[in-house]
């Protein structure tokens, strides 16, 4: 227990995953993942359902065993230690709370097993920081979502683990009260400054919440890093696809020793910059994200020189308030996505126009065509269809 | 029906020809939906019972006829004469509702969340004694506890039965006509009504709370004790009251597979009823088992604390 892990309560602890590999049977759940996880910091596993991130979360909580590998926080394995012998605890997706106990003893749980003192202190101490006071001798049948969701947390933090895991903890909320309990998650965590590792398929809570987040795909870590590097530097279609939506270009590179390497597309030539590719091979998936791109009217010439520019007529507008959404066919077929904010709305572009696509070469990215260019899109709508939970 | 009154109460406001009718037969169909349960109660439960308590202070015998004396005493001479075997039928439903509990406890556990797809066979196996009938399956144990059978020559050769006989349950080398005969046979008649409540409270419990239970630093044995158990504790009391009501009457048991000096209180009742026909001690005997039985089940139910869970 506790006991057995000196540290300064409220610290947190290193996380740190070596090779860790979970298989049921023939199907390889997590896959040679190692991840060093900072200490007091918030990360997130970030995937579609299926991908591995709730089972890496469960090995960490020791509610399932590795089948290789190796996981330590601090100096302690914990490998194979009993989930009641570690400090980590976990927000479950279902809350879990007891039913049978009030909000008071659910979350003076932990505290009781363990025999601290002072246990009507510090429950009340927490109860006060995520605002459940009035309701402590209430039943959690009585609590509304959102309210079981703080009791659950208010369970898991008053332990003061090393690690505090986080599975899903909003998905069954609706979606504004969602964005308030991110917020106020984000907040809890600034003040106690444990480290949180929160799995989740919602890309927009990841990016919201997190300082570093390692996107899964199939057991294993598609690409780590914070919110903006991986938007804006996807290394691979399945990231730029999950987070955020791209548009994707068959492209051939050449004069790749150039610091803006020339990308040619349907013969129309369109600068990427080197640092900027992710492709070892010449072929590849040139792409942009929709907000970077501007629409213009053919023959009116106000685009920057050195732009990208590519030609297209307006197939479909759809107009979401705070932009526009288009989508501008290609002479070869090909349709793009491009946002426009509603600042300078031109009236001209209007289905049927013709327009002029530019954006900056700097946001331009290129993958290894060797990639499915819809990896990553598939299964985040299924997902959406199904609201099925990882 | 809170609901269906407040719309009542709405609509008795607004004047109309048509809507009183239709609120009358909404306020009436609880009411018929009763009807034919009270009906069944009244004829068969209520009116036997003053019947019968109104026989229990009578006087007189069958040759001549009992006339309604409202002697008291009646109560106090049978409960005098036939203390002994009251004590044995609450002593004898009482050890076998508590081994009922341990064995269907693992069992109901092992079902709800262990079983797999093994879940509804094991079920059916549990509720497969009632193909055959009570009496013919508590015949079946005549046998297999017979005096030459492999049950008790087993246990002598172990020296089962030594141990037996000191705690006064069996005598000699015998296992039938004993006091263990008639627990054994009890525990297993009643085990599916022990079994199916603690079955039904293990299985609608989610089995993450033992995960976030042993997350919270609870080994499994604490999270037994303090999650599953209370959340099993409804089943557990239904159980119970299922098992021990009807073992404490039960006079099948101590007739096939006990002796005349282990005869419980439904033996005597029977026998008072249907042998020596002496009808106000017979009845005078059902009313205070009825009494006791009341009596202990409000008592363990106030004990258990269940009343909001059950």
């Amino acid at each position: 227990m506790t006991e057995s892990s000196p540290r300064q309560p409220g610290s947190g602890a290193d996380l740190n995953l070596i090779n860790v590999t979970k298989s049921f049977g023939d199907f390889v759940a997590v896959d040679d993942l190692s991840l060093t996880i900072p200490s007091g910091s918030f990360f997130a596993l970030l995937g579609p359902s299926g991908c591995g991130k709730t089972t890496t979360l469960r090995m960490v909580a020791g509610l399932e065993e590795p089948t290789s590998g190796q996981i330590l926080i601090g100096s302690e394995d914990v490998t194979y230690a009993k989930p009641y012998k570690r400090p980590v605890n976990t927000v479950f997706q279902s809350y879990a709370l007891f039913p049978h106990l009030d909000i008071f003893e659910n979350v003076a749980f932990g505290l009781r097993r363990r025999h601290v003192k002072d246990v009507k202190g510090q429950v009340e101490d927490i109860l006060e920081l995520t605002e459940l006071t009035p309701l402590a001798r209430r039943k959690p049948n009585q609590l509304s979502g959102g309210q079981q969701q703080r009791v659950a947390l208010a369970r898991a933090l008053i332990n003061r683990p090393a690690v505090l895991l986080l599975d899903e903890p909003l998905g069954a909320l609706d979606l504004k009260l969602r964005r308030q309990m991110q917020l106020e998650l984000k907040g809890i965590q600034n003040e106690v400054g444990l480290t949180f590792v929160h799995v989740t398929h919602d890309q927009e809570e990841a990016m919201t919440m997190a300082d570093t987040i390692a996107v899964m795909n199939e057991g294993r870590v598609e690409q780590l890093g914070a919110p903006v590097d991986l938007y804006e530097n996807p290394r691979t279609t399945f990231v730029a696809n999950f987070l955020g939506q791209s548009n994707f270009f068959d492209a051939t590179l050449s004069d790749r020793s150039a610091k803006v390497v020339t990308a040619t597309v349907q013969g129309q030539r369109l600068g990427v910059p080197a640092s900027r590719v992710y492709s070892p091979g010449d072929d590849v998936h040139l792409g942009v994200r929709p907000e970077k791109l501007t629409l213009s009217i053919q023959g009116d010439d106000s685009i920057p020189e050195g732009h990208n520019r590519l030609t297209g007529i307006v197939a479909d507008s759809s107009f979401i308030g705070v932009s526009t959404e288009y989508r501008v066919e290609m002479a070869w077929g090909m349709q793009v996505t491009v946002f426009e904010q509603n600042v300078h709305h031109d009236i001209r572009i209007v289905p049927g126009a013709s327009v002029v696509l530019s954006w900056d070469p700097a946001n331009t990215f290129a993958l290894d065509a060797s990639q499915s260019v819809e990896a990553g899109i598939d299964s985040e709508v299924l997902e959406a269809v199904v609201g099925a939970p990882a | 029906m809170s609901a269906g009154a407040a719309l009542a109460e709405v609509s008795d406001k607004e004047p109309g020809k048509v809507q009183p009718s239709v609120i009358n037969k909404r306020k009436l169909t609880p009411y018929l939906l009763l009807l034919p349960g009270v009906l069944w109660l009244a004829v068969f439960f209520v009116v036997p019972m003053f019947s019968l308590f109104g026989q229990s202070l009578q006087t007189g015998s069958f040759e001549e006829g009992y006339e309604q004396t409202f002697r008291f005493a009646n109560y106090t001479e049978a409960l005098s004469t036939y203390w002994p075997q009251f004590v044995r039928s609450f002593v004898y439903a009482g050890i076998a509702t508590l081994l009922c509990l341990l064995i269907a406890y693992p069992l109901a556990y092992c079902i709800a969340f262990r079983s797999g797809r093994w879940k509804n066979a094991l079920l059916v196996l549990v509720i497969a004694p009632f193909f055959t009938s009570f009496l013919i399956r508590t015949l079946a144990w005549q046998t297999i506890l017979s005096d030459s059978g492999i049950v008790t020559t087993t246990l002598n050769t172990l020296h089962v039965t030594d141990v037996m006989r000191f705690l006064g349950l069996t005598e000699g080398d015998r296992l039938l006509a004993t006091p263990l005969a008639v627990i054994t046979g009890l525990t297993y008649n009643f085990l599916p009504f022990m079994t199916l409540p603690i079955y039904a409270a293990l299985d609608r419990m989610d089995p993450r709370l033992i995960e976030a239970a042993q997350d919270l630093y609870s080994s499994p044995w604490t999270s037994f004790r303090k999650v599953t158990w209370p959340l099993s504790l409804a089943g557990v009391v239904a159980g119970t009251l299922l098992t021990f009501i009807p073992a404490a009457g039960d006079y099948i048991n101590a007739q096939l597979l006990g002796a005349p000096a282990y005869r419980m209180i439904g033996n005597v009742i029977d026998s008072q009823f249907f042998r020596v026909l002496d009808y106000p001690t017979a009845a005078a005997l059902s009313f205070t088992l009825m009494a006791s039985i009341l009596v202990l089940v409000s008592l363990y139910i106030r004990r258990a604390g269940t009343e909001e869970l059950v």
